[in-house]
């Protein structure tokens, strides 16, 4: 099997060369955000705050790892269910996110507005929380400390596995199996 | 004959097993992924189940946890009525462990305190503690580190007690589908089956504690359980859902009497990295 090699944050042809279903190994940065941070950056915007980070082209990583140890540069970091952050891709999308990566299925409206923002989603492997903290080869908390492993955490990752799961043209991996 | 135990003797042997399970995934579940990535054809089934396989060797070698969501702390523990405890409250010493255990072990605390104003305890307690009293004089205790996202996909549906066991299976299949990729399969799948609703739940997570590899004592079920588990590996919803046959390890059902009017059915679901230990005082 071939891993396609993207670097994130990701550029229009590599967003336009993904097909729901590729097994891609990322490098580069991305940011972290859950339930929580999501729900904030919600409450901050609706009082016309400014966010303390720019969202606009970034990779966005549902996880919420486990504290590091000393001397690790973090713990176990493996993705979330992004189903439940279905309730904000529209906030998100609009905000610049190019990309977005979780574990498991998205609702209809994400699949659309993935079509709509030019943005693509990644599953990457459930429940592999070690194996993928060795992918990770710098780890900081940028905003939302007070969160805890809900933090906002910029991240440098080498070839971190996840699958295109849904692509710009509507591809889905979860539903497209079904229909078959 | 009468015994006491020191609730410090609790403390520890929890702390162990939680220790344990966070961190080495028993030979039974390591050759199982193995077992199951042999039999796949797909590709992307068979690298995903080498990633967990994998996941489990960094996880045990290096003390990482196996999963980022280093779950709910849920403690069966079966008293013997001649047992006493000496020491603390029993419940305090579980706590007190898991408290403990989770700070020590570098385990990430996710459990809040109330569930619509969601304030995190910062300790992963209170653990969810079940109780059973036995005869004799023994103590047995049971965890499971249960993940958020397969206990989201937990399952309850009351049948008439005249519907064929087919209905059942199909609703299980049903389930497992739906639920997709979220549990994190391959899973291993509680059934309860029987009692009153909430006595369903209880045995779907229950079922679970059975050793890995073991079939039901009694081969009604033991028949059933093989039934559906080909049936949910047949779905082709597959390691992480990406397709494939591994879509269950295992299938472990738990009955109990039942009202004549009711057949409740609950599942279960518990993902790949399936946590637990026990040990018995």
């Amino acid at each position: 099997m071939e891993w396609k090699r993207i670097t994130a944050p990701l550029d229009d042809s590599a967003i336009e060369s993904l097909r729901c279903g590729d097994p891609c190994l990322i490098t580069g940065r991305i940011l972290t955000a859950r339930d929580k941070a999501h729900d904030r950056i919600r409450q901050m915007l609706a009082k016309g705050e400014q966010l303390p980070f720019e969202l606009k082209g970034e990779l966005l990583y549902y996880v919420g790892p486990t504290p590091a140890k000393e001397g690790m540069i973090i713990g176990a970091a493996g993705p979330t269910t992004s189903s439940r952050m279905d309730p904000f891709s529209e906030m998100i999308l609009s905000m610049g996110i190019k990309g977005m990566m979780g574990k498991g299925k998205r609702d209809k409206a994400t699949r659309e507005l993935l079509v709509k923002y030019k943005a693509v989603y990644f599953s990457s492997i459930g429940g592999a929380g070690a194996y993928l903290s060795k992918r990770i080869i710098s780890s900081r908390v940028i905003a939302f400390e007070d969160l805890g492993p809900e933090a906002v955490f910029e991240l440098y990752v080498k070839d971190f596995p996840a699958v295109t799961a849904i692509d710009i043209y509507g591809g889905d991996i979860y539903e497209n199996r079904i229909q078959q | 004959m009468k015994r006491s135990i020191h609730t410090d003797i609790i403390k520890n042997e929890i702390i162990k097993l939680i220790r344990s399970a966070s961190f080495v995934a028993p030979p039974e579940i390591k050759s199982a992924f193995s077992k199951m990535k042999a039999e796949e054809t797909s590709h992307l089934a068979s690298e995903t189940l080498q990633i967990l396989i994998e996941n489990t060797e960094i996880a045990e070698r290096e003390e990482i946890p196996l999963c980022q969501d280093c779950g709910s702390t849920i403690v069966f523990l079966e008293i013997g009525q001649e047992l006493t405890v000496e020491g603390d409250l029993l419940y305090d010493a579980v706590n007190d462990a898991v408290a403990e255990a989770y700070k020590k072990f570098y385990l990430r605390k996710s459990i809040v305190a109330d569930p619509l104003r969601r304030i995190n305890t910062g300790t992963n307690t209170p653990a969810f503690i079940h109780t059973d009293i036995v005869p004799g004089n023994g103590l047995k205790i049971d965890i499971l580190l249960k993940g958020g996202g397969s206990e989201n996909m937990s399952m309850l549906r009351m049948f008439r007690p005249t519907d064929p066991v087919e209905l059942i299976i199909d609703f299980i299949e049903e389930s497992v589908i739906n639920a997709g990729p979220n549990p994190c399969p391959p899973l291993f799948l509680g059934v309860g089956i029987g009692g009153t609703a909430d006595a369903a739940m209880l045995n779907s997570k229950k079922a679970l504690l059975r050793p890995t590899g073991e079939k039901h004592s009694d081969p009604f079920y033991a028949g059933l359980e093989e039934k559906i588990l080909k049936r949910i590996n047949s779905t082709d919803v597959g390691p992480m859902g990406f397709g494939g046959r591994a879509t269950a390890a295992g299938v472990y059902i738990l009955t109990a009497p039942t009202h004549i009017a009711s057949l409740p059915v609950a599942l279960n679901m518990n993902c790949h990295s399936f946590r637990k230990g026990g040990v018995s005082l």
